[in-house]
Order: structure tokens, then sequence, then C-alpha cells
């Protein structure tokens, strides 16, 4: 069923080789489209290796909002055989894909290397259309025009762009935008390569132009200049790194994991001009406790990681909520799991363990973002409610959002406020028996920052009387449990509805859709295909985890009609939590557990199969 | 009142005790740690809210409960870590971490060997007494191949670490080593310590009555052979553990190398004090290097929380 989006994006793929310029390729491009007031959203899927191994980027486009990927290819951009092919020809057992040719869709076309000598009868297909472009010989015209002729092999890295120009040529697009999208990235150091970059586009275009008479059907322009809207084209590890540094970040720590480390190398660059701390542990356990340690000296603190390496840190998750550290904040960014698992895929298979991540009751805050702006906000307001709270927040990510691009808005900066908490102002500086863990109604004891005169606490691990001495006493257990649980209350009580949940569409509908996390983007553009069969929808995005909003959840599924949970995973496990608070079963569930993030299509085809043939569970895989 | 006019405050020794019940056993080497860290922090005036104690699990880890300093009493074998943050948080405070040597030597292993590589300006002392105390005498990892304590069913038969060739490996800059039961030679070796700019390393031969019967007050006396099995390197006229010039690689291995065969010495004469110091950046140092302004103050009373990120989206644009 078409809507207004799908019957203008433009899905453009580009796949080759790791280390073969795809990613410089199709973020140059995106940028040209984003410059021309599209909107682009682009992603990547890459293997665990340094180089050469399949790696796709795939960049899609429209004049109206766009926040996923469909299916089909209207253009497909091939550096390389197995781009074409798939790896079948070098892997007898298990291949891991058929290559991409299958997936374009009728009208579309494919760019490939003329030298790879192929003949076409091979893909069965003639209803696409193929472009043969002769790379090196294509590159060696623009070398030509910088004196540079006959040298082609010796800039084969170029291959890219020569892809890139020809691709752009045939479907029509802004030349300009994208020669100045080539210039900005190759700044500084790289500018002498920037202007042979410009001719190989140049080159590329013109000869795809002047080869292949038929034009792949699907063609995209930009918008007309007044109406281009200033916007920005953001990563999640970006969006995350600005939103940590607006909100005070003194110490980011890390230990390199997928797909966690590029936020953390993120914020470790631009961390000098922002007088902030970025530290590269020995392991996972040194990155959380050194954030505690900071944390209760009163920095904001950080740790960024993947479930891996969140598996190291459950003791410091325990003793930071023991002893009521304000935070750190733990940036989680989910990748496919069980352990190794899949580690530059994603997943969505966390949850519950964000959510029982140590030993013992203890509070702690789990919110989930499901796209740039909510990671922008999320990341902020997590070390207010860290230092409000003085409890232990993770911030549940994933790796789709880590490495997606989007074309965003700035962030709303206005209305950002830092919230430090309650601090003990010491009436003097001579011992006056502060008590840094007061009991207190709501379970908030004001913390005083070490360095202080008359501040002077001890704290530890074991339980603690309200001082932080160690003690076993029974009635001390019962006040000290009841204080640090109360704070959730309180947090709950506190935190606005915008950050618990979210209903998008009408109040009431023929379909209810239950989802968390990325999957956000899917199903917002799903729901007007859905819309588009005759069936109203609307979708409840959960986003607090702990302290779960249920009351409200419970009243919105007691309300709705049929139910379908949405999750990238193997056994529902925002079903299991959601039934855990309301009692609440879902009639439905559309699973995807194969590494890669949700297509409009399969949560289409997964929605409509589970209604229409009354499946309780649908598990969908249309990589 | 103007500043100058203001004599400093002298703190008493009392200052920096707790009125908390101490609840080591009668006669302890703990005792000897405690009441020499509190003497060390006396002598060198420092305030007590300028000192963040720092400890991990054990019987040793309970001391911040009975200093009168700010402290965290943190995880089996993590001291390090969280003084490692502490300190980058508030470069301006004294930080010491303290533990048993099972939890620096074993389950914190790791830490001990990483902090030695950042040389941050902390301190870290080991009470060091063969035998995981609070959980009833099993073997740590320092107890030696062959020896069986009392509460051990059979005799260890994997070898104990040497804890100062670890740390001469991993680089600290301070290393040093002393005995529980000589309060006056641990008062000073903490305070050369602390003073000591960089990671100072302190293990600490310590007895435990109650679960090591090997390692006891009379036997590192050498009762049974005559003389006193700890050596006084300080006492030895030839002794000089100060690389002079730390750009001499040469003179860095030779005191390096003297260093370790006098921690591999037999056991009637096992040295104590200072093995090795050097002056070297610090970690800190070399942060303030990429941010000037921790030259001056500590990260906490940067301005943090007014930063202007727009120049981070102009990029993205």
């Amino acid at each position: 069923m078409q809507t207004e989006l799908s019957r203008r994006e433009l899905s453009w793929v580009i796949g080759g080789p790791q280390g073969g310029g795809i990613n410089a390729s199709a973020e140059i491009y995106a940028k040209a489209l984003m410059r021309g007031g599209l909107h682009v959203f682009a992603n990547i899927e890459f293997h665990s290796n340094i180089m050469g191994k399949h790696s796709y980027y795939r960049v899609s486009a429209a004049p109206v909002p766009i926040r996923s990927h469909v299916d089909d290819i209207h253009m497909l951009v091939a550096l390389d055989l197995e781009t074409l092919f798939g790896d079948a020809i070098e892997r007898k057992h298990y291949p891991s894909h058929q290559g991409h040719v299958h997936r374009v869709a009728p009208g579309g076309g494919v760019v490939y290397d003329a030298d790879l000598k192929i003949e076409i009868d091979r893909f069965g297909r003639d209803d696409i259309q193929f472009y043969p472009v002769p790379y090196l010989e294509v590159l060696d015209q623009a070398l030509q025009r910088l004196g540079k002729g006959g040298q082609s092999r010796k800039y084969i890295v170029m291959r890219n762009i020569v892809a890139l120009g020809a691709s752009v040529g045939l479907i029509g697009y802004d030349e300009e935008l994208l020669l100045d999208a080539i210039r900005d990235s190759f700044k500084g150091r790289k500018a002498e390569a920037a202007e042979m970059n410009v001719l190989a586009v140049q080159a590329a275009a013109e000869y795809a132009r002047s080869q292949f008479v038929k034009r792949p059907e699907r063609q995209i322009q930009a918008l007309p200049v007044p109406q281009r809207k200033a916007r920005i084209l953001i990563k999640g590890v970006q969006a995350v790194g600005i939103a940590k540094l607006k909100a005070g970040l003194g110490l980011q720590t890390y230990y390199p994991i997928s797909p966690a480390t590029d936020e953390s190398v993120y914020v470790e660059s631009k961390g000098p001009s922002y007088q902030c701390t970025v530290v590269q542990c020995e392991d996972e356990i040194a990155s959380i406790n050194m954030a505690v340690g900071a944390a209760h000296m009163g920095i904001r603190a950080a740790t960024s990681t993947a479930g891996p390496g969140f598996a190291l840190m459950p003791e410091g998750v325990g003793f930071a909520a023991i002893t009521e550290a304000p935070g750190p904040v733990i940036f989680l960014w989910q990748r496919g799991g069980p352990s190794t698992g899949l580690p530059t895929r994603t997943e969505q298979a966390d949850l519950q363990f964000a959510l029982h991540p140590a030993p013992g009751d203890f509070p702690h805050i789990v919110v989930a973002s499901g796209d740039i702006d909510e990671a922008f906000a999320d990341s902020f307001e997590s070390f207010n409610w860290a230092d409000r709270y003085q409890v232990p927040v993770i911030v549940l990510l994933e790796k789709f959002l880590a490495s997606s691009l989007y074309t965003a808005d700035r962030p709303d900066m206005s209305r950002l406020r830092i919230d430090r908490g309650m601090l003990y102002q010491p009436a003097a500086p001579d011992k006056d028996g502060y008590r840094r863990h007061a009991l207190t109604a709501d379970g908030i004891s004001p913390r005083s920052l070490p360095g202080t005169a008359g501040g002077i606490f001890s704290t530890t691990s074991d339980e603690h009387d309200p001082q932080g001495h160690i003690t076993e006493g029974i009635d001390n257990r019962i006040a000290m449990m009841r204080k640090r649980m109360a704070k959730l209350e309180t947090a709950g009580k506190e935190i606005p509805t915008p950050f618990k949940f979210k209903l998008h569409g009408p109040a009431s509908a023929d379909l209810t859709l239950v989802g968390w996390g990325t999957t956000k983007g899917a199903i917002l553009d799903a729901m007007s295909e859905i819309e588009a069969q005759g069936r109203s929808v609307n979708f409840l995005q959960i986003r607090m985890m702990r302290p779960f909003p249920a009351a409200d959840v419970s009243q919105i599924l007691g309300a709705a009609r049929t139910v379908v949970l949405i999750e990238g995973n193997f056994s529902g496990q925002l079903g299991a939590l959601v039934r855990e608070h309301t009692g609440r079963d879902m009639a439905h569930r559309v699973l995807k557990y194969d590494g890669r993030p949700f297509s409009r299509n399969e949560i289409v085809e997964g929605v409509q199969t589970a209604i229409s043939e009354r499946k309780k569970e649908v598990m969908v895989s249309h990589a | 009142m103007p500043e100058a006019a203001t004599a400093p405050r002298k703190f008493t020794l009392g200052e920096y005790k707790t009125d908390v019940h101490v609840d080591w056993c009668p006669g302890c080497g703990d005792f000897g740690i405690l009441s020499s860290i509190q003497q060390a922090f006396f002598q060198l005036q420092l305030p007590p809210h300028r000192v963040a104690l720092i400890s991990g699990i054990g019987c040793s880890g309970k001391t911040p409960h009975y200093v009168d300093t700010y402290g965290l009493h943190t995880l089996h074998g993590r001291a390090l870590p969280v003084a490692t943050g502490a300190k980058l948080a508030n470069h301006q405070l004294t930080v010491m971490a303290l533990g048993g040597d099972g939890d620096g030597y074993g389950i914190g292993a790791g830490y001990f060997l990483n902090s030695g590589r950042r040389n941050l300006d902390i301190t870290y002392v080991v009470y060091n007494n063969g035998v995981y105390g609070l959980t009833k005498g099993q073997a740590s990892p320092t107890l030696r191949k062959g020896l069986k304590t009392k509460s051990m069913p059979e005799a260890s038969i994997q070898e104990g670490i040497n804890p100062i060739a670890v740390a001469l490996g991993a680089g600290y800059t301070w290393i040093g080593r002393g005995y529980a039961l000589d309060v006056k030679h641990l008062v000073s070796l903490i305070t050369q310590a602390i003073t000591h700019k960089g990671t100072s390393f302190l293990d600490v031969y310590q007895t435990c009555p109650v679960y090591n019967d090997l390692r006891t007050k009379e036997w590192y006396a050498g009762e049974d052979i005559g003389h006193s099995r700890l050596r006084r390197l300080d006492a030895e006229a030839d002794w000089d553990p100060v690389v002079h010039d730390p750009a001499n690689k040469d003179e860095i291995v030779q005191k390096k190398v003297r260093a370790l065969a006098a921690s591999y010495d037999n056991d009637d004469r096992l040295a104590v004090g200072v093995y090795y110091k050097i002056d070297l950046p610090t970690y800190d140092d070399q942060l303030a290097g990429k941010i000037p302004a921790l030259k001056e103050h500590p990260l906490i009373d940067l301005p943090l929380y007014e930063r202007d990120v727009e120049p981070l989206f102009k990029e993205l644009e």
C-alpha cells in the first residue's frame, strides 16, 4: 500500500569490502541530500572485522520525514562481486547472504565495475537496469585533468567516489551539492585530495549520463533553495556525546567495545576543549568503579559500554546504589548477544539484564531512547536524575542508533536545566554529626561534597547506619532498605511523562502497537502504511523501564482493542516486564533476532500476519 | 578577618580518629597500620576534610571508618579504580587507597598492575598478612608454596607472588615496604609515600594472630634464629633507592635491579624501607597539559555546567 513516503523515498545502497570506502561515499552522499533539504535516514551493516569483509551502507532519503529503511533498493552501488552475488561462491557452508541484487525494486538500477565482466543474464532480472561503469578508466579520465593520467592504479582507493558519482548522475540529484559535500569532507591536511575527488565525481556522472540512456525509474531532487531547512546530520553516538557535554560531564570511563567505543572516542576528541576527562580503563570493572569514585567526589561521571562489558559492571552498580552515589550514568549500547554474540549487529536483548544487573534489592533508573531527540534528552536528563535521586542510571541504547545517521533539528536547549540535587551545607566547619544517609520520607539525603569542612563522611558497600558506618542491626536494616527504595517511588512521581512513555497516534485505535527503543522509527513509518490498509493504529512506546509507569501502561492496554508487541529480541523482554507490572498479556508479538534492524516492511508484514493469521508470535527476517 | 592574620589551625592527633568501635581481633597488626596512618596525617597536618581514604573489602577495608576523613569502603579489589576516579574528580585532595593482599594482588591484581602505569598522585597501602582473614584464613596470593597455616586443610601448592617485583614492572614511581608493628618506621614510610608526587606503593607486613600462625610477631622478631628477620634499608649506608636522573635509563635499570634483588632476599633478612623512587610526570600533570585550567583548579571546580555545544552541532550541518 502506497503512502506519500513510500512513493517519494529513494533507497540507495552501497556495498563493498570493509575498508573499501563505503562509509566515506555514503556519508558524503547523505550530507549532500540533507543540504538539499531532504530528510535522510542511513544505516550501516558491517562485520566484526578490520578489512575485507562485506559491509553495506543504506541511505534512504525523501522530501518528507523518514525514520526507517525499506527492503527495496532503488539504486544499488557495488564496489565488489560480493555485493552482487553474496558470499555463497566462497563459502560452501552457511553462506551469510545472497548479495543485494534480488532486493533491487523493479525499475531500479545497479552500478558496478565494468571490469568485473559480468554477464547480466546471470541475475535473471530484466526488470532492472544494469550500469557497468569502468571504474579505473573513468578515474583515469579524472586524473588526466590533473596531469596524472595513467596513474589510476595508484589511486584505486578512489573507486568508491567514482561509483558514487556515477550513481548520483543516474538518479538525477544535484551534482553541485555533492561536490560541496566532498570539499567539506576533505579539509585541512586532505584538501589536496578534494579536487581529485571532485573531478572523479564529475567524470563518473558524465560517463553515466552519456553512456546509459535509460535512467532508473526512481529519481530524487533537492528541494528549491527557499524550502531547504537547515538541519544537522547526526549519529546516535554524537547525540549522546553532545548531550553529555551539555550536561556537565566531568569524567567518562570506558573499555573499548563495539558498538560503544565510538561514543567515548567522540567525547574524548572534544574533551580537552570542554574540560572533560576521558579515561580508557583496563577493564569494565575499573570503568564503573572509577566512575563511582568520581561521582562520590561530586562530578558528573559516566561510563559507556555494550552488553558484554556491562556484564563486568554489576558489582559497581550495586556499590553505587547502596552507597547512594550520585550516579554514575551507564550508557548501555546493546548489540547482538549472548556472550560475544554479534559484536557489530543490533538487538534489544539487554532490557531484562539492565533491570536486574546486581545482587540484592536496590533502586536504579533505566530509560530507553528511541531516536536522536530522545537519546539527547535522556542523556542530558539522566545526570539530573543521578544527582537528584543518588542512584545509578542506565540509558539503554542500541547499535542501530549508535551508527545510524539521521537528519534532525537541533535539540531545544532552552528547556534544559541542570539539577544537582540536594547538597549539604554545613552550618559550621567543625564536626557537626553530619549523616550522609539521613533517613528522610522521600529517601533522599543531602549529600556533601568531599573536600568540604564539616561534611566529612565515610560510607560503605556494607549495610550501614545513617552516618555510613557498618551495622547489621535489624531496625536500621529495615529503615535503610525502605529509605533507598523510597527514592524509586519519588523518582516515579517526579519524572515527567514523556520520559516514561509516549502514545503516538490517536488515543483510541483498532490496533495498538507496543514497543521500545529504536524500533520506534520503523513503527512510526509503518503506521501510515497500516492506516492506508484501512485500520486505525496507535503506538505505545515505553521509555522508562524503571521506575515503570505501571498505572498508565495498564490503563492504555486495558482500553486497547488488539495489541501487538514488537521487539528486537527472542523472548519478548518488554512483554515480560509489562506482564510483571500490569498482569496484562499481549495478544500478539512480532519478534526479530537476526541481529539486523527492523525494516518498515517487516513491521507491516509482521503485524498483518499476526492479526490475519491469529498468530501469537511472528518472527520476521527479511535481511 | 584577612587570611594572613589567621594562624593556620593546628590539627590534633585526636582529630584523625573517630569514635567508631574498632572490631579487629586483639593483637591484630592492623592496629599498627591504622595508628601509623593517623600519625602520618597528623605529622603532615593534612586537614581531615581534604583527605579521602578509599579501601577494599576485608579487615583492612574497615580502616576508613576509624579515620575521621572522607572515606569510601568499596568493593573487594576495587579500591584503586575508585581512588583513581576520586582523584580525577578532585586532585587537590590527598587520596589514599588501602586493602589487603588478597584484595590487591588477587581479585584486584589487574588494578594493582594498571595503576602503576598511570602515576596518578595517590598512595596505595597494602596490608599483607598472607591470609584471607575475614573469611577465616584461606591462603592469600603472597603465601609461599609449601606453607600451611593452621586454618588450611592442606599446604599451598602454588607459589606466592612478589608484590615489590610486580610493582617495579608495573611502573610505580615510589615503592616501599614496612612492618605493621614498627609504627615509628611505618609513619615515616607513609609520610614519604604521601609526599611523593606520583603513585606510591607501600606493602606492609602485617600479622594476623588468629589465622596466620607462621608469620607471627615472634617470627618477624626472629626469636627462633636469634635476630630480627627484618632488615632496615635506611640503616645501610650504601642503599640509595632514588633515581637521580630520570632520563638515564641505565640508572633506572640499575636501581630497579637492586630493588628486585632486595625483594628476593632470604626470609631471614626481609628488607623494609624505600625500595625505589623516581620523579616522573604524573597523570595529573599530563591531564593539566590537555586541560590547562586543571593546573589551578580541580575538575570539580571548573565551569562544566555552562558549556556551549553549538560548535559541535555546527560541524554536523
